[in-house]
């Protein structure tokens, strides 16, 4: 069950590369887990930009002294993200919370390792604070181009049982993708289920490498999306169901939280020809 | 004064003049959470088809100043599943619904007509014979009077006499007002006016279209005057005949500029997008509207803008 909150938003801060916005509303930290996402609209009711922007959400609260309130991290990337960044402290933004499935949590304490990518960091120190309230044990990796890019590495060092830090151009932590690091951590931390969020291609091999070691591995996938609720059928990958056919699936509704070994990485902008409904030969 | 709210597409009483449109709502329980959709006119179900269609590849969708290109390509379960599923819910929860059909070739539209016959949860049909996002542009059956005609008879002849039919119509024609006549001639009781025009758009880096469909349908503000053109042309020359206006609603006020120019009820697609309480939001703001201009029924204002013209 999703809100719409005419937000207030409350704090705007650059964190690295990144702006941290904490918006407060009636209702607009209900029912969100870790691994949810908010959309947001972005520009007022005249606005040339007609689709809302998705983000993960970072940090929920019901009650705090200011409220209701709700917390993401936003890269500025084209003129919406822009927008809102530019936004000041006291601006009303619609905002619609929570959407999608949230990340599955493990029924009984086990070895958790979070992988993340860029911006992917912004749920996962609320996920880990869930899964240590649980019992488990949370080992932690971060990746980014560069270290401006990370964010969050306090918190998550100071959750983490180990946490490693790879960044593409060597400016902190091992100089590499995450992918290169997940290895080793798996083999120390005995990893026993994984979470990620991120880039596709490193969700991608985040997957892979859960798989060959048997392990599952849940991914948030980021598919452009125009309405974020599940009436517009844009978000959609190949994803295996539990009958073994493939279906072209909605990331807003049935995601964005994907087991990755279900989703069809290699073939994410096409439609597989053995998926449910693709055109027969001669066409549609 | 509350102002009477009810309006009508030919056979079909609707409570209120505000729909979603095709393809924009699902079939209406992802809305439902963001407001009543009993309160609303109806619902406006997503064209189904005869077997599940997995539709184009990703990315299907690109924003444009205003409006937003789309090439979902008719995805959905096929028409069994829909009745099944969809159809159901929508009986059980009380909501107008009038289903959207379409088909690859003029035999499947009468199949998907008699599968819906009878069926106590159609309100109305809408027959898509305007979808642009099909690998053969051929298949766009209201790009030619004809094909349009034949269409909507063979629904006509497979479904009861009582049942309303309204033919959605393609903006991309020289004269949109021939293919209304023809659609009416075969036996449609109104017209679904505009689906989406057929649009581009170019990635800068690759300099490739965007789309994985290359082309697909515009929607949005951006086509909103062209839409009314649309509406105001056809209620020009066929003045008696119905009209669901749609294209570009963002709120009341362009809503009561479709009805004035001639339709009697509305769609609400891609403002679903950025608002999904939209549809219930613009109906509040056009009844307020209208109030204001002093009528005292949305009926009052259909077709106003053509007053004093011959
Ligand atoms: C589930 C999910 C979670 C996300 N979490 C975050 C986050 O925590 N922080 C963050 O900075 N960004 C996040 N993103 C990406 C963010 O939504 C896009 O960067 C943003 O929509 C771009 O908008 P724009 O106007 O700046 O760019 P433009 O490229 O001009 O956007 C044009 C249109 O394309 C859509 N679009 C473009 N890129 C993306 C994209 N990568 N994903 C989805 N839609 C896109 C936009 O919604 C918009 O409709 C997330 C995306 C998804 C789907
Ligand atoms: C994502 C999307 C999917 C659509 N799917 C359908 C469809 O299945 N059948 C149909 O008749 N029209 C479809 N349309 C067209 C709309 O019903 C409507 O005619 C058009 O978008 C103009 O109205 P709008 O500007 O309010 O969206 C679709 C439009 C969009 C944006
Ligand atoms: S974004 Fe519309 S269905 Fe997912």
């Amino acid at each position: 069950m999703a809100n719409q909150v005419k937000a207030r938003l409350i704090s705007n801060k650059k964190v690295g590369s990144y702006h941290h916005l904490i918006f407060a509303g009636d209702g607009i930290a209900t029912g969100v887990r870790p691994g949810h996402f908010a959309a947001v609209a972005v520009g007022d009711e005249n606005s040339p930009m007609i689709l809302r922007r998705a983000f993960s959400i970072h940090k929920a609260a019901e009650i705090t002294s200011r409220g209701s309130t709700l917390e993401l991290i936003v890269a500025a990337h084209g003129p919406g993200t822009s927008w809102l960044v530019a936004q000041q402290e006291g601006a009303i933004i619609d905002v619609v919370a929570p959407l999608g499935k949230p990340f599955a949590l493990p029924k009984t304490p086990a070895n958790c390792l979070l992988v993340a990518g860029g911006y992917g960091s912004a749920p996962m120190v609320y996920l880990a604070q869930e899964l240590i309230a649980r019992g488990c044990k949370v080992d932690i990796i971060f990746g980014a181009g560069t270290e401006s890019k990370l964010f969050d590495v306090l918190e998550a060092k100071r959750l983490a049982r180990y946490f490693e830090i790879t960044t593409d151009d060597g400016s902190v932590g091992t100089e590499g993708r995450v992918s290169t690091a997940m290895p080793a951590m798996m083999a120390k931390g005995e990893t026993e289920a994984i979470y990620a969020c991120g880039p596709m291609p490193m969700l991608q091999s985040v997957a892979d490498l859960a798989s060959k070691s048997n392990i599952i591995s849940q991914c948030a996938v980021e598919e452009s999306m125009a309405c974020g609720i599940g009436v517009c059928m844009t978000c959609v990958l190949p994803v295996i169901g539990d009958d073994g056919i493939t279906r072209m699936v909605r990331s807003c509704t049935d995601g964005p939280v994907f087991r990755g070994d279900k989703v069809r990485w290699d073939e994410i902008g096409t439609v597989p020809a053995d998926c449910l409904g693709a055109p027969k030969s001669g066409g549609h | 004064m509350a102002i009477d709210s009810a309006t009508s597409l030919a056979k079909l009483n609707l409570i209120a003049p505000v729909l979603t449109a095709s393809g924009c709502a699902a079939a209406g329980k992802e809305l439902d959470q963001f407001f009543d959709i009993t309160k609303i006119g109806g619902i406006v179900t997503k064209s189904i088809m005869l077997e599940a269609r997995s539709g184009r590849p990703t990315p299907r969708m690109a924003e444009t100043p205003s409006g937003m290109l789309n090439s979902i390509g008719l995805q959905g379960p096929g028409i069994d599943s829909f009745i099944e599923k969809d159809l159901a819910w929508l009986h059980e929860r009380g909501v107008t619904t009038i289903v959207s059909i379409a088909g690859n070739n003029i035999e499947e539209f009468g199949r998907l007509a008699s599968k819906l016959r009878d069926h106590p949860a159609v309100a109305a049909i809408e027959i898509n014979i305007s979808c642009p996002n099909v690998a053969n542009r051929g298949l766009v059956f209201a790009c030619n009077t004809e094909s349009a005609a034949d269409v909507v008879s063979v629904v006509r002849r497979n479904v009861s006499p009582g049942m309303p039919l309204l033919a959605k119509l393609s903006p991309d024609v020289t004269d949109i007002v021939e293919i209304a006549q023809s659609v009416k001639a075969a036996g449609a009781d109104g017209v679904s006016v505009i689906n989406t025009l057929l649009g581009m758009v170019i990635d800068q880096k690759t300099l490739r279209p965007v789309l994985g469909g290359r082309t697909g349908g515009l929607s949005g503000p951006a086509i909103r005057p062209v839409a009314l053109r649309c509406v105001f042309q056809i209620h020009a020359a066929m003045p008696s005949f119905p009209i669901l206006g749609m294209g570009g609603i963002r709120n009341g006020k362009d809503a009561l500029e479709f009805i004035a120019a001639g339709a009697s009820a509305i769609s609400v697609g891609t403002a679903t997008f950025g608002d999904p309480s939209a549809p219930m939001r613009i109906q509040n703001e056009l009844l307020q509207d209208i109030e204001n201009h002093g009528f005292e029924s949305v009926s009052d204002v259909i077709g106003v803008a053509h007053k004093g013209d011959n």
